[in-house]
This record gives structure tokens, C-alpha cells and sequence, in this order.
């Protein structure tokens, strides 16, 4: 926490977004701009888990459930009503009121980190087998099949509100989610910047503390929590846009890459871990493309090799080097 | 007249252990009592039932005669009872300052809030450490910290369990000093085992041994007083209500 004015990251985040949406759709091919799209989505989800983890002291092993949730809220939603006007409000609250229900079994319950981490997974790895397990046309909600192992391959994209005879092509999908990327970047600085925030700060410092000051740190961490539920949501909305929901976004893979993305960025910030996660998600990618290399491997080698070399991770570890630079020049 | 804050036949039973027994003690408003005994004595046990952190066994505590036996921590705080742990409880990542806003701003805004923390610093003599991150900070700071933590948001009732924990001979002193010019505006509990420092803020003082109160009377009479020499020494002696020793 502190005194600064978020004004400047802000206005950084803004300017960010606009170049991104005004020039990588002109220079970018179709399949690197979906690339990109998975990526941005990619970043909400490793933005959220940095919000409920880096700040809030919460280790969620199941921040894809979440994602997954969104994911296939969106896709049953959209498949059910013609208009991805009304799918949106639908992928959200579902992922949202998710976390709302876990998060309060979990703190007003008392459960201790341990337990909550194991919890998280735990859910996370019943929601994979369970949609793994929904092949068959009698899985299926209204219109829309679960597709099982298959996942849900025809989820339509987002449409123009109010429009659905007009869907987004591939070039307004990568704007709307560089867009939902900055608003929950933005919506993070601003949460942190609030009383809410630095209470939620507090918390993590010394729960203990913050109980004889008079906060009850159930609301505050059900509240934050929540709020990492919703953004992982919108990551598995966007997602869905640009692949497909499928039982895979639920995984143990996804569960643990999310946390390396984290840990990689640099827990305690928000731009950390939007840059772990493009940087980590851009080298899967083309280790994926290398012949006889398991990416997973390679992720691995890169946590450790981080976790030696850059324990506070890369923006952190960035910033104190430009620090001791400036300070050195400063020097006489 | 209602007491501020009273204990009713207050138990906290471990399993077969009897940590706090059947203990009756009232405080009035803007007094300084003072728990003392040696270890083991259940006071501490005693203030951990105060402040929330155990649920007692049996028996009831009454805050202005509102029953608020087995509330929740922030609860209690929440009634305008500051509550000081015997190590240091703080936000080790925050500045000093930051601290202090956090503990009072329920009550104020931002700006408001700040002067009022400086305010605070300035009169525990810290103003000075307001820009410093609290971790970084010696353990005689940190206590004054705290204590700014517990004094800032005005409580009517504040709980020190062993102030001076830790402390140099010379901050023990500076300590009583403190104390005796809290007391000036707010009531306080203080749970300490140190004769000197008790004898130092002059109050009335509550005996405990065995989770029992042994003896509650002025200093004077209770440092005078040969039972309460024998449990210091570690003598047995024969219990109010009990018999035998």
C-alpha cells in the first residue's frame, strides 16, 4: 500500500490498450491476432488470481474454476438465447456467485490456508471430471450440449448489444477483451486505491491485527474473493470467444499455470502478472511448436529458474533494478 | 452503578485443566486495574476470553451490562474496547502511519483520518517513525505502535496484555508514564507480571493463582500482602472457595 496516486498507472493502461487494439489487428495475421486474444484472456485470469492471492493473501489453487465456469456459463447461455447481450450478464454472475459460495463456506467457516487451498483444487478437479463425464445427448441445458470430453465446439462469438445478426469478427473480439484486460487492471487499482483494498491489504499483513481493529475479515476476504471470481469468469467468456469451452479449462495444467504466471510476474502487483502470464503463455506457445519438447516441461524449468534467480519475480525485481540505477545515477 | 467491563463466575476449562475459574471482576469506567500472578496464574487465559479469542466454558461477560459472552473479536473492538497483545501484532508491510490510519478510519475520512494518526504519533512520541515500515522497526518502537493502533480510534476500554514485554529498564519506565496518561481518558486492563512496573502505575490490582482471584485490593495492600508473596515464591496456600491448598 501506497500513497501514490494510481492516476499515472492508469492513464499508462489506457494509452496501452488503445495503441494495442489500434495497431496489432493491422499487423498481426488472423491466427497470431487469436493468439493474441488468448493471451489477453490469459492475462484477466492471471490478473485475477494476482488480486485475490497477491493482495488479498488468499492462495486459490482453483482460480480455473472460475475461468471454466465462465467459460461454459457463457457458452450455455449463448447457445440458449440467440443474443450474447443477455450471455454476458449470465457467464459473470455464474463464476461470480460461485466464488461468492465457496469463498463463504471457506472464511465464514474458518478454514485455514492450507485447507483452502486444498478445497479450491479440489472443486476445481470435481467440476474437470464432471464435464468430462457429460458426453451424450442427454447432457445437455436447454440447447446446449456439454459435449463431455468434446467440450462445446459451436459457442457463437459475442455479438453487437442488441444485435445478434451481427457478430463480432476476430478484430473486435481481440479490442473487446484488451478492453475487459485494462478495465480489470484499472478496476484493481481502483479497488486497492479504496478502503476496501487497503483493509483487504491489512488482512494479508496480520489478519489478527485486523480483527482487534474492528474488521471482520470474513466480508472482506469473501468480498475480494469474489471479486477474483468474477475476472477469472470474464477470462473464460473471453476465452470461449476465440478457442472453445471445454473440460480442459478446468484442468490441474490450468489450475497450476496460473500460479506460475503469478509467481513468475511478481505476486503483490497487478502488472506482474499480466506479464507473466503473455510472457509464459507466448513461450508455451512456441515450445509447442519445437519437435520431441513437452511445454510443460519447459514451464517447469522456467518456475524453478524463476523461483531461484527472481523469487520477488520480474516486475518487482525490475523495478528495485531501476531503483538502485536511478539511485546510482542520483549519486555525486 | 454499571461496570464498564465484568466477568460472572468466568470459566475456561482445557480438557481437566482449569486455566480461568469461576472469576468475578468488574472495572469501572476510567479506572486502571491491573491482572497480575504469576505463570500459569490464567490471566492471560483470562484476557484471551476478554478479547474474543477464546470462548469461555462457562460464565458470562458483560460490557455495560450487554452480554457479550463468546463475540467475535471485532465485535468486542467494535464496542470500543482496544485490545494490545503481549507480542507486537502488527502490519509488518505498512508504513507506521498507514497503520495507525487503518485503525481509526472507521470512524473518519481519509484526510481527517491522517491528521488524526500524526496526532496520535506525536503524542506517544513516534511522529517521527510515521513515514517508517513498520517491520523495520526496533521492539520498543513496535510496542508504541501498537499501542497507537489501540489508542487511535478512541476506545472507552483498552486491553494491554503485558505492555512491557521485552522492554529496556528505561522504556519500562517511559511505559508507566504512558500508561498513567492514558488512563487520563480511557479505562484500562493491564495484565502484567512485573512488580515494579505495577507499583509504578499505582493502581488497583487483581491477583490471580490457579485461574482464581487470590486478592483484589489497592498496590499497597496487595504487595503487602503474604499470600501474595507465596505465589510469587511458588508456595502453596490455601484458595478462597477451595479447600485445603
Amino acid at each position: 500500500m501506497t500513497g501514490r496516486r494510481p492516476t499515472a498507472e492508469i492513464a499508462a493502461a489506457v494509452v496501452l490498450a488503445a495503441a494495442a487494439i489500434a495497431v496489432l489487428p493491422r499487423v498481426l495475421e488472423l491466427f497470431a491476432l487469436i493468439n493474441a486474444t488468448v493471451y489477453a484472456s490469459m492475462a484477466v485470469l492471471a490478473l485475477s488470481l494476482g488480486l485475490v492471492w497477491g493482495f488479498g493473501g488468499i492462495l486459490c489453487f482453483g482460480q480455473a474454476a472460475f475461468f471454466g465456469l465462465g467459460g461454459y456459463g457463457y457458452a450455455v447461455a449463448a447457445l440458449n438465447v440467440a443474443d450474447t447481450t443477455w450471455a454476458v450478464p449470465i457467464a459473470l454472475a455464474v463464476p461470480a456467485a460461485a466464488a461468492a459460495l465457496l469463498g463463504y463456506v471457506m472464511f465464514y467457516g474458518r478454514i485455514s490456508d492450507v485447507y483452502m487451498g486444498v478445497i479450491t483444487l479440489t472443486v476445481t478437479l470435481i467440476l474437470f471430471n464432471f464435464t468430462n463425464s457429460t458426453a451424450g445427448d442427454q447432457w445437455r441445458i436447454g440447447a446446449a450440449p456439454l459435449g463431455g470430453f468434446n467440450g462445446i465446439p459451436s459457442t457463437p462469438p459475442l455479438n453487437l448489444p442488441g444485435d445478434p445478426g451481427n457478430p463480432l469478427p476476430p478484430e473486435r473480439i481481440f479490442a473487446v477483451a484488451v478492453v475487459c484486460l485494462a478495465a480489470c487492471y484499472i478496476l484493481g487499482k481502483l479497488v486497492l486505491r479504496s478502503r476496501f483494498g487497503r483493509v483487504v491489504v491489512a488482512i494479508r499483513e496480520n489478519e489478527r491485527r485486523a480483527e482487534l481493529l474492528g474488521y471482520d475479515v470474513r466480508r472482506y476476504k469473501l468480498g475480494i474473493f469474489t471479486l477474483g471470481g468474477f475476472m477469472g469468469g470474464l477470462a473464460g467468456l473471453l476465452f470461449a470467444n476465440c478457442v472453445f469451452v471445454s473440460p480442459t479449462m478446468f484442468s490441474l495444467f490450468y489450475s497450476g499455470q496460473i500460479i506460475i504466471w503469478v509467481m513468475v510476474g511478481g505476486l503483490g502487483t497487478l502488472a506482474g502478472p499480466i506479464i507473466g502470464a503473455v510472457l509464459l503463455q507466448a513461450l508455451t506457445t512456441w515450445a509447442g511448436t519445437l519437435p520431441a519438447v513437452n511445454p510443460s516441461l519447459i514451464l517447469g524449468a522456467v518456475l524453478v529458474a524463476a523461483v531461484l534467480a527472481l523469487p520477488k519475480g520480474l516486475l518487482p525485481t525490475a523495478a528495485a533494478a531501476l531503483r538502485r540505477l536511478r539511485r546510482r545515477d542520483a549519486a555525486p | 452503578m454499571t461496570a464498564l467491563l465484568s466477568t460472572e463466575e468466568l470459566c475456561m476449562y482445557f480438557g481437566g485443566v482449569r486455566a480461568v475459574d469461576r472469576v468475578n471482576l468488574a472495572v469501572a469506567e476510567g479506572e486502571l486495574r491491573c491482572l497480575i500472578g504469576p505463570n500459569g496464574a490464567g490471566k492471560s487465559t483470562f484476557f484471551r476470553c476478554l478479547t474474543g479469542q477464546y470462548r469461555p466454558t462457562a460464565g458470562r461477560i458483560r460490557w455495560r451490562g450487554r452480554d457479550i459472552t463468546g463475540a467475535d473479536s471485532f465485535a468486542i473492538a467494535r464496542l470500543g474496547i482496544g485490545i494490545k497483545t503481549q507480542v507486537p501484532s502488527l502490519f509488518e508491510g505498512l508504513t507506521v502511519v498507514e497503520s495507525v490510519i487503518l485503525a481509526q478510519r472507521r470512524r473518519h475520512g481519509e484526510a481527517d483520518a491522517r491528521r488524526r494518526a500524526m496526532a496520535v504519533l506525536e503524542r506517544l512520541g513516534i511522529a517521527g517513525l510515521a513515514a517508517r515500515v513498520v517491520a523495520q522497526l526496533a521492539h520498543g518502537q513496535r510496542q508504541l505502535v501498537e499501542l497507537a493502533m489501540v489508542v487511535a480510534p478512541a476506545p472507552d476500554l483498552i486491553l494491554l496484555d503485558e505492555p512491557t514485554a521485552g522492554m529496556s529498564v528505561e522504556e519500562t519506565g517511559r511505559a508507566a508514564t504512558l500508561i498513567r496518561e492514558l488512563n487520563r481518558a480511557h479505562a484500562l486492563v493491564v495484565v502484567e507480571h512485573d512488580m515494579q512496573f505495577i507499583k509504578a502505575i499505582a493502581s488497583t490490582v487483581t491477583v490471580f493463582h490457579q485461574g482464581r482471584v487470590l486478592v483484589e485490593d489497592s498496590v499497597a495492600r496487595v504487595l503487602a500482602d503474604p499470600r501474595v508473596h507465596d505465589v510469587y515464591l511458588g508456595r502453596s496456600i490455601a484458595m478462597p472457595g477451595t479447600e485445603g491448598g
